[in-house]
């Protein structure tokens, strides 16, 4: 099981460390650096390193490196998870989850991390529940504490801890009595130099905000369900109901958290609500080159594309670009090569347009590749799958609860070859 | 407010300033201080010398306090066992505690100082903390049992810890169940034997119930130990795979893999027309997908996994091809791994697309990444043959980019191509020679130069071409030069009359100037087959190829097996059984799927199939080597293999090799396999594929005896077998690899035409490079000492191995040793020294001239004393008195004279040992049952403690 955890910053500092069993040497975190130092790129270190005695199990998030130490058979993504799991608990209790956020609540981390863990085992990794355990950090807290000397750490046994539902604790109390929904649907593409789609699909999830009292137990259920054939479930989630009726039936967390993922794969023909007509070019002997790039809606269901920014990572050789643009404005970085468009709300009478020269280092040969472009968008009000919620309806409380389902489409790894 | 505070007393008398607050009389600027002490603690700092002082602060009411200093006593007290004890007996009254909460913490703790004393003290705690009330306080103890066995493990016995674990197993908490089940898993591992997780249906049946209640944790603990469940019958699999499929939507994928390698697994045991089984393959594909939409570390475990999978049931994700589609800014080791399954899937069907894809990943800036894709375009054309002239097309437009890797990568994966489908693309070589000079690694000059000589033909300046080579040929690497050795000699059968000056230049810089022993040998049977018999050289050197394999990197069958038992764990990722590289388990459990109940096949009877047997008909590990390395393979392997039954060494080592090399290539890194596979001779690349057989081989009998050896390679139209071996065990491990720091020894002995030596298979598991190899014996009974030093010729990189035959002789010291045949050996490399004992066979010993006159036989035997005379039962022989005795004789045991009584074979034998001894043996064949004999064995000998060894020997021999 995991052995130890050490939270390693860009510049390879090791700032925290934590071990489950035995003390483990930082000096195992050498294999790493080397590592990192062959990848080059923060993002192309290799997840899994082996080292004469022990296996390194890394994540990247948030600019820090989280490796854990293992010594025995472990399944890595049990590991992985788990990392991810400590890095959204930190996100979760410090509204951050950086490098001083750590430093700044080290014993809390510490704590936290006692518990979430025992002899490597996963003891309490419910957000709730630790939060009973640990009461977050707040600036009223801090100060009530230093007067009265009541402590952050709760002195009773969480109640969620052993029950059947350990993701809810026992009595919960709200004024206002909320259920809000988020169908957020991420499209997933990649568009071929001709404008065809090689490949596409939706990727959804539903993210919910609870705030109910008491044990509520909820039933959602969707005009179209059919959709939904390969589905991820909130531990929440009863099965058998999805099963049968398909209908999702629960008794929810309190407070934020994801229902549901779901995949609506290429079969199902997805839309794809922007087209790009690009035109790139490098000439071999005036070490310069044309760009010419429009973007345009397609598929849209009728709803505006909004907060559109196009990233491409332009060749090594490019040293800069003079370029115009009808709309929004543009960023090229010469270090980093990369050119942001931040074009913002398309408008189909007048189609943003970027277009202008390149220059490039001169005597380099001509850049054989031509870059990918990278397009983020934004679509209020619209599952581009479709997908729309029927009607969600509460058993085992009383009270009359909001309810609210808000839809909006994204870009995922939205990408155009040209 | 922020503990960032905590960090800022870094003046000199911080330790000092702490133990004042520590010790002051406010509980509020304790609490402060132990805080700050826990802050120095998680960077690192050393805060040992607060030990008393922290542990002062530990009774008290506040459960924040007290938490704090169990932090920093479960890191300290380690290093102050004696203070420690201080601490217990606060722990033992908080496990009495009223707060379950705090009894749990106190178990907890407890079981994590790893200090014996306090161990003791903890045993009574604990059990009463496993039988408590409260199930919180159970799922703790649970867990503190399995600490526990890891600091002392005859404790946990002894105390009946283990029996009290299982009887949680049936708790009637899930959580309980669950921990409980993950705390034997990791106990069992340490005790691969002990028979922890005793699963029967009832105990299956509980575990099922528990898993839909448990926390996901508990589900991956749970899965996991489901998978190592063998059921009954394919009702029994068909029953937990339904209950298990719905865990394949759980939102945490290590939940999804667990679930998707029980379902594998038991898959295998239901018949393929039940309709469960397709509505089953239907459902694995989506959460398989699913898992590569997360983020990037998640989907290379993933990725690894998936891996697997297509190779044992293609079919799950024959539809999914476009999901493996590379995006520019994925991380390169994902790139890599989707590439890797790409061409896997790819298939007749949706060659188009891949091809697509793969001409735009060539594009890319990544050079690994577009090495591979190239790469790969080769292995599609191979693959699917309908593809094979779009792929080449699409070469050769690569080719014209002129981007200098992409050419030499294309070079390589043509000449694949041609050894693939001969006689069909020869128009593109035109095109390749242009780019003759841009090629400036080793394994693209290689290709070329094959290709050129294989078609020299065809290529009117094919002589100009490769003599262009020559002028540099002592800086090229030595796969180049014997290329171009094998490529001239090509050229010089086809085009005898202009090439001869070529051809001997060569020869001469191959033989008389070169020190590699490969590249020189190489060349003087060249030089002997061309001046003996230019026929002959013919049909050796321009022999028809076998054809190379349609999948290069394939995992071999079993192997894939038994990884599939491990889908989802480290072994998964590395492609390798556990027992390969996992340094905990100290024992290996060979997992293998069920066999398949409901078809007539029965599974193979163990004993007819042993493990790792040199299985010849693998698929596999077709070498792809297209030049002279295969055709001499071939000359050398082809008589022995069809002749009789009297293996001689040198097949043996040849397909052991074959076997032991390709799937060191095959387990081998990704890239570097891929490398190897396609590459065409001796030294190329890290993994020294199957090649390094022949170039042993010759090395032996160089040292062995350099006429004889030589003289069999050619020894084409004569007698088959005149090579005098004895029997040669298996190689098996000597030293394993977690012994020696990654050095793994394996070897047998063996002895040939009077000499005996020591096969060694050096493999390097570490990660860095090993040299400067040596080898000393201790005094052994027969005086057995290394002939020559140990010589390793290049530094082994890891994953490498490499053959060593070591000349024998046994003129060293001698001291009787117990058994007699135990040898002790001492090998020492770069990195350290190892010892390692083995056993001898005693038959390595037998002497040539060990055959006995028939008088002589009679008097010794009558003048040996009795009391020296031993006997032996040989049971289930199988073979007739003739057969007996001729393969005796192959190992140097000589039948004097044979005699029938009563219808029972006696045979009458001597034998010779090194140091002189006489053993004179009467052997009685007499049938069993009508295939099998039962064999008598009466030894008499002057040193009678010999015997039982002679015996031993007798008994591999016959057995073999």
């Amino acid at each position: 099981m995991i052995h130890s955890l050490f939270l390693i910053n860009c510049s390879g500092d090791i700032f925290l460390e934590k071990h489950w069993k035995s003390v483990v040497s930082q000096s195992v975190c050498d294999y790493f650096f080397e590592a990192q130092e062959k990848a080059i790129d923060v993002e192309n270190v290799p997840p899994v390193i082996s080292t004469p005695h022990h296996y390194l199990i890394s994540i990247y998030r948030d600019k820090i490196f989280f490796v854990s130490v293992i010594q025995t058979e472990v399944p890595p993504l049990f590991v992985i998870e788990f990392l991810h799991r400590v890095a959204d608990t930190f996100q979760d209790y410090f509204g951050e989850c950086s490098e001083t956020a750590i430093k700044d609540n080290v014993v809390i981390v510490y704590e936290l991390l006692e518990e979430m863990l025992d002899n490597g085992f996963p003891l309490a990794t419910e957000s709730n529940i630790l939060k009973e355990l640990i009461k977050p950090p707040t600036i009223l807290r801090s100060v009530v504490n230093s007067i009265t000397g009541s402590s952050n750490v709760g002195d009773t046994l969480p109640t969620g801890q052993l029950s059947n539902i350990p993701w809810r604790r026992a009595g919960v109390k709200y004024t206002n009595n909320e259920a809000y929904f988020d169908v957020i649907e991420e499209i997933d593409a990649i568009i071929d130099k001709s404008g065809s789609t090689v490949f596409a699909e939706i990727q959804g999830v539903i993210d919910s905000c609870i705030k109910l009292s008491g044990m509520p137990d909820l039933s959602l259920s969707f005009m179209n369900p059919r959709l939904l054939d390969d589905v991820s479930f909130h531990p929440c989630i009863r099965f058998k109901r999805w099963e049968s009726e398909r209908v999702l039936s629960f008794i929810p967390p309190d407070g934020n958290f994801r229902l549901i993922s779901y995949r609506v794969s290429s079969q199902n023909l997805v839309a794809i609500p922007v087209y790009v007509k690009h035109m790139i070019s490098f000439k071999e002997n005036t070490s310069s080159g044309r760009f010419d790039v429009t973007i345009g809606p397609k598929q849209n269901m009728g709803k505006t594309v909004e907060g559109v920014v196009m990233t491409v990572h332009m060749p090594k050789a490019v040293l800069n670009m003079n370029l115009t643009a009808t709309q929004g404005s543009y960023t090229f970085d010469p270090v980093t090569k990369v050119l942001t468009w931040d074009v913002g709300k398309i408008t189909p009478q007048k189609l943003p347009n970027l277009k202008g020269m390149v220059n490039l280092q001169s005597g380099a040969p001509k850049p054989e590749e031509n870059p990918s472009l990278n397009i983020q968008f934004k679509i209020q009000q619209l599952a581009i799958s479709g997908l729309k919620v029927n009607r969600l309806d509460m058993y085992g409380e009383k009270y009359k609860p909001f309810k609210g389902v808000k839809y909006i489409t994204k870009a995922g790894k939205f990408q155009v070859r040209t | 407010m922020t503990d960032s505070k905590y960090f800022t007393t870094t003046k000199k008398g911080e330790i000092f300033e702490l133990k004042a607050e520590l010790n002051s009389d406010k509980k509020e600027k304790k609490k402060e201080a132990v805080k700050k002490v826990i802050a120095s603690m998680t960077v690192g700092k050393d805060v040992s010398a607060l030990f008393p002082d922290v542990v002062n602060c530990m009774q008290t009411d506040n459960l924040e306090l007290k938490k704090l200093v169990y932090l920093y006593l479960m890191n300290y007290a380690k290093s102050q066992p004696d203070m420690a004890i201080m601490a217990v007996n606060t722990f033992v009254k908080d496990c009495e505690d009223p707060n379950p909460l705090i009894r749990a913490l106190a178990v907890r703790t407890m079981g994590c100082i790893r200090v014996d004393k306090i161990t003791e003290y903890l045993c009574e705690p604990l059990r009463k903390c496993l039988k408590d009330e409260d199930p919180y306080v159970r799922k703790t103890a649970a867990v503190c049992v399995a600490k526990l066995h890891d600091i002392n493990a005859q404790l946990v016995e002894d105390q009946g810890f283990l029996d009290t674990l299982k009887d949680l197993i049936s708790d009637s908490n899930p959580m309980v169940v669950a921990n409980a089940v993950a705390a034997l898993s990791e106990i069992a591992e340490s005790h691969p034997s002990s028979n922890l997780l005793d699963l029967n249906p009832q105990s299956i049946n509980k575990l099922l119930t528990a898993l839909n209640e448990c926390t996901e944790w508990g589900q991956i603990f749970i899965l996991d130990c489901l998978a190592n469940y063998m059921p009954k019958d394919d009702r029994e699999a068909q029953s937990i795979c339904e209950r298990v499929t719905p865990r394949l939507s759980h939102a945490n994928s290590a939940v999804v893999l667990s679930a998707v390698k029980v379902l594998m697994k038991f898959m295998e045991m239901l018949s393929k027309d039940l309709d469960y089984y397709g509505t089953l393959l239907k459902k694995l594909a989506p959460p398989l997908v699913t898992l590569l939409s997360a983020e990037p570390e998640l989907q290379y475990v993933a990725l690894r996994n998936i891996n697997l999978i297509v190779q044992k049931r293609p079919e799950i994700l024959k539809h999914e091809m476009k999901v493996f589609f590379v995006k520019y800014n994925d991380p390169i080791y994902v790139k890599l791994e989707k590439l890797d399954i790409m061409i896997r899937l790819a298939s007749q069907a949706n060659i188009a697309q891949v091809l697509a894809e793969l001409k735009e990943y060539a594009t890319e800036v990544d050079v690994d990444f577009v090495r591979k894709a190239v790469r790969a375009i080769g292995r599609c054309a191979i693959k699917v043959e309908q593809s094979a002239e779009r792929c080449v097309s699409t070469l050769l437009d690569l080719i014209q980019t002129k981007v200098n890797y992409v050419v030499q990568e294309a070079i390589v994966v043509i000449k694949d191509i041609f050894r693939k489908y001969p006689n069909k693309y020869e128009s593109v070589i035109a095109t390749l020679c242009e780019n003759l000079d841009s090629l400036d690694e080793p394994e693209a000059r290689a290709a070329m130069i094959w290709i050129v000589g294989e078609y020299a033909e065809r290529i009117d300046n094919a002589d100009e071409l490769l003599e262009s080579f020559l002028e540099g040929f002592h800086d090229e690497s030595t796969q180049v030069q014997l290329q171009l050795l094998t490529a001239i000699v090509k050229l010089f059968l086809k085009k005898p009359t202009e090439t001869q000056e070529l051809v001997q230049q060569v020869l001469s810089l191959a033989t008389q100037d070169s020190d590699n022993p490969d590249l020189r040998d190489r060349g003087y049977i060249y030089w002997r087959l061309l001046s003996t018999d230019p026929v002959a050289a013919k049909e050796v050197v321009l022999a028809e190829k076998p054809l190379i394999s349609e999948e290069t990197d394939l995992i071999e069958p079993t192997l894939l097996d038994e990884l599939i038992c491990y889908i989802g764990t480290l072994a998964s990722v590395y492609h390798k059984p556990p027992s390969a590289f996992v340094e905990g388990s100290r024992g290996v459990v060979h997992k293998g799927l069920p066999p398949r109940t409901g078809s007539i096949e029965s599974p193979e009877s163990p004993d007819t199939a042993p493990a790792g047997g040199p299985a010849a008909d693998q698929p596999a590990v077709i070498p792809t080597q297209g030049d002279l390395l295969g055709d001499l393979l071939n000359l050398d392997l082809g008589p022995p293999v069809s002749g009789p039954p009297m293996a001689t060494s040198t097949v043996q080592m040849g397909a052991v090799d074959l076997l032991g090399g390709g799937l060191d290539t095959l387990m081998g890194d990704e890239s570097e396999g891929l490398r190897s596979d396609v590459g065409g001779s001796p030294a190329i690349g890290g993994s020294g594929s199957f090649t390094a057989a022949p170039s042993t081989t010759a090395a032996t009998n160089v040292g062995a005896a350099l006429g004889s050896g030589l003289g069999d390679l050619f020894d084409l139209t004569g007698g088959v077998g005149t090579l005098s071996g004895s029997y040669v065990a298996p190689k098996t491990v000597w030293l394993p690899a977690m012994k020696a720091k990654g050095l793994e020894i394996s070897g047998t002995f063996s002895r040939q035409v009077g000499s005996i030596s020591m096969d060694l298979v050096l493999t390097n598991k570490a990660l860095q490079v090993m040299s400067d190899f040596a080898i000393q014996f201790n005094r052994n009974s027969f005086g057995l000492a290394p002939a020559a030093p140990l010589q390793v010729h290049a530094p082994l990189a890891p994953n490498q191995s490499v053959e060593i035959s070591l000349p024998l002789n046994t003129v060293g010291s001698v001291m009787k040793m117990d058994p007699l045949n135990n040898l002790q050996v001492a090998v020492k490399n770069n990195i350290d020294v190892f010892y390692f004992s083995t056993l001898y066979p005693l038959h390595i010993l037998f002497v040539e001239d060990g055959k006995m006159e028939r008088q002589m036989f009679l008097a010794t035997w009558k003048d040996i004393p009795n009391e020296n005379e031993t006997q032996f039962q040989i049971k289930d022989c199988s073979l007739s008195a003739d057969a007996v005795s001729s393969k005796l004789q192959g190992s140097n045991i000589f039948t004097i004279a044979k005699r029938n009584v009563e219808g029972q074979d006696m045979l009458y034998q001597s034998l010779k040992l090194t140091n002189g001894i006489w053993v004179l043996a009467e052997l009685r064949i007499q049938p069993s049952n009508p295939s099998f004999m039962d064999l008598e064995l009466s030894l008499k000998c002057r040193a009678p403690e010999v015997s039982q060894y002679i015996y031993q020997a007798y008994e591999t021999i016959l057995k073999n």
